[in-house]
C-alpha cells in the first residue's frame, strides 16, 4: 500500500516537473506499440519537446499510471501536469488544431 | 477471441440508447459510439464512460480499442 502511494507521488512529480510527458510502450525511437508510435509522431510533427516514460520497463509505473488518470490504456499524454488523453484524443485534437494550442499554452 | 459483436454488446450496457458500431479483427477494434450521455462532456470524460462500461474487460480481453465518441447532434 505504501509502495502504491509512493508510485502515485512519483508520477505526480514526473508530470509536474516536465511540461510534456508521454507515458508509452517503448521509447520515442523504438515504440513497442502502434498507438504509442502514433502519439510520438504527433508530438514530433508539432515540434513539441517532450519526455517519455517507458511503462514496459516498470510494471509499477504501468499499473500506477492507469490509476493516476483513471484511464486503462497506454499511451497517456500529460501537459503541465494535466492528463490530456490517449492516442485517439491526441489524434482528434491534432486534426482539429487544438493540440498545438494545448502544448503552447503552458 | 473477442468479436466486434461482443464488444458492441459490452459497450451498449453502459448506455441507455447508444448507437454503437464496432469493427475489428479480434485484437484491434475501432468503435464509433453515439450517445446522449456524452453531451456536455469532455473527450476524456466520454472515453472514461466507455471504459467504465467495459470495466475489467479492458485489462484482459480487449487490448487495442480506438474510439470515436459523439453526441447525436455531432453525428
Amino acid at each position: 500500500m505504501t509502495e502504491q502511494v509512493t508510485m502515485q507521488d512519483q508520477i505526480k512529480q514526473t508530470v509536474t516537473d516536465n511540461k510534456v510527458v508521454l507515458f508509452m510502450k517503448g521509447n520515442a525511437n523504438f515504440p513497442q506499440c502502434g498507438f504509442s508510435g502514433k502519439a510520438v509522431q504527433i508530438l514530433t510533427a508539432l515540434d513539441a519537446e517532450f519526455v517519455t516514460v517507458d511503462v514496459l520497463s516498470n510494471d509499477q509505473v504501468r499499473e500506477g499510471i492507469k490509476q493516476y488518470s483513471n484511464w486503462p490504456t497506454i499511451p497517456q499524454l500529460y501537459v503541465g501536469g494535466e492528463f490530456v488523453g490517449g492516442c485517439d484524443i491526441m489524434t482528434e485534437m491534432y486534426e482539429a488544431g487544438e493540440l498545438k494550442d494545448t502544448l503552447s499554452a503552458t | 477471441m473477442v468479436t466486434p459483436e461482443q464488444l458492441k454488446t459490452w459497450i451498449e450496457t453502459g448506455f441507455d440508447a447508444a448507437q454503437v458500431a464496432v469493427e475489428g479483427d479480434g485484437h484491434h477494434f475501432e468503435a464509433t459510439i453515439v450517445a446522449t450521455e456524452f453531451e456536455g462532456k469532455s473527450r476524456i470524460q466520454r472515453h472514461q464512460l466507455v471504459y467504465a462500461a467495459l470495466g475489467d474487460k479492458m485489462k484482459a480481453e480487449v487490448h487495442a480499442l480506438s474510439m470515436k465518441t459523439l453526441t447525436p447532434s455531432e453525428a
